[in-house]
């Protein structure tokens, strides 16, 4: 198969591709930066210049302002390095997971647990 | 030669970190998982491995999207664990064994993989927490040397390219001057997705299926693209590429067989279905 040939789309799966690591650079480059916690504490200090720093694109901004993770795959985020800015608020990944599917976080440890009967 | 005593697969979840931290072992969310160790800690006991060539990814401690290297081998004297983000505790640095690295490093490129060195490289929980697991007691008995394959940013390279890079690795240690036992560390999976309206998949038929392969028949995952893996395995699932590597690394040298130590398969921690393998080359 020739490599510009689309590949068939899997449900609610954004592979993180060429198109996605160039949309996202800036955000994915913002949330590397929280590996020192001197960034997080300055991020925390001021959100809006930290992201200014950083030349955030406006949809990115407005998705780490609104916490959404969809809307930050959207604007081009990655998943390892998104995690590092969910771990500034304390959310683990099962709340990312029922933020996502639109479920609790109780509903998606249960679906979690019924992956394995 | 050094000799090549088996391989060893398992998780990295970070969450096993702050179980670790808490000494959550016995805990009953906790305990199916960490259960599976013991008869590895005894094989390990009875073993003595000196070395441990660690196959993992890196999840943006070391590396950033700037520069993404497909295949990078450490080559340093020690691998420093390091603030991650989230707030895991950072485990003990990892003695290197820089003679073994430059043996890899050589021959890899030899073998036509055109890899990426690094002299100073940090190591996320992909290669701090298997040690903390392998050796809960601290203070490893080991030195390592780290293989970091991306499963970050696609194109990711191939399980086919995997397996073989996996082999030429093996052919390294298999050749190397030396006295020393090693072992293959696949540091990774198995199914599990972090993120999209499909976060949360895991596939327990293709894990265990995927986990008897690597007895019977070790090539088996070698027939699926990326693109079909990403599908079965979730995003985060494709992890399993580790194992693979530390599969065919236990196809060189004298006798091409394995036998199982012993294996756990648990679901969920976290997001994931988590594996564990231990086999020691048989001839």
């Amino acid at each position: 198969m020739a490599s510009n040939t689309p590949l068939p789309k899997i449900p609610g799966t954004t592979p993180f591709d060429g198109e996605q690591a160039r949309k996202g650079y800036a955000l994915n480059k913002m949330c590397f930066s929280f590996n020192s916690a001197e960034n997080r504490a300055e991020f925390k200090n001021d959100e809006e210049a930290y992201m200014r720093k950083y030349g955030l694109t406006e949809p990115q901004a407005a998705a780490i302002r609104a916490k959404n993770v969809l809307q930050l795959l959207d604007a081009g985020g990655n998943a390892y390095y998104l995690a590092k800015f969910a771990g500034i608020f304390g959310l683990d990944m099962q709340d990312i997971g029922a933020q996502q599917t639109g479920m609790t976080k109780e509903e998606f440890k249960a679906k979690l647990v019924a992956a394995g009967k | 030669m050094a000799k090549i005593i088996g391989g060893l697969g398992t998780s990295h979840i970070p969450a096993i970190g702050g179980a670790i931290h808490k000494g959550l072992q016995q805990d009953p969310y906790w305990k199916p998982f960490f259960d599976g160790f013991p008869p590895i800690h005894e094989w390990l006991k009875a073993q003595k491995p000196d070395v441990m060539v660690i196959f993992y990814n890196d999840h943006g401690l070391n590396f950033f999207l700037d520069k993404m290297p497909t295949f990078a081998v450490g080559a340093a004297p020690q691998y420093v664990n390091s603030d991650e983000g989230w707030g895991i505790p950072s485990l003990e640095p990892l003695k290197g064994e820089v003679d073994l690295s430059w043996q890899i490093i050589n021959h890899l490129v030899d073998k036509e993989f055109d890899i990426t060195t690094c002299q100073e490289l940090l190591v996320d929980h992909a290669c701090s927490l298997p040690l903390k697991l392998f050796f809960p007691e601290g203070n490893y008995p080991v030195t390592v040397v780290p293989v970091c394959i991306n499963t970050v940013q696609f194109p990711l390279p191939k399980a086919h390219r995997v397996y073989a890079l996996g082999r030429a690795v093996g052919e390294a240690v298999a050749a190397w001057n030396s006295s020393k036992k090693v072992a293959f560390i696949a540091s990774g999976g198995l199914s599990h997705q972090l993120e999209g309206t499909r976060a949360g998949f895991i596939n327990k038929d293709f894990d265990l299926k995927f986990m008897e392969s690597l007895l019977t028949n070790p090539e088996w995952a070698t027939q699926f693209s990326i693109h079909e893996l990403v599908e079965k395995t979730g995003t985060q699932g494709v992890e399993l590429l580790a194992w693979l590597a530390m599969r065919a690394a236990l196809t060189v040298g004298e006798g091409a067989g394995v036998r199982k130590v012993h294996s756990n398969y648990h679901i969920p921690i976290s997001n994931t279905a988590t594996g564990l393998l231990a086999l020691e080359k048989v001839a």
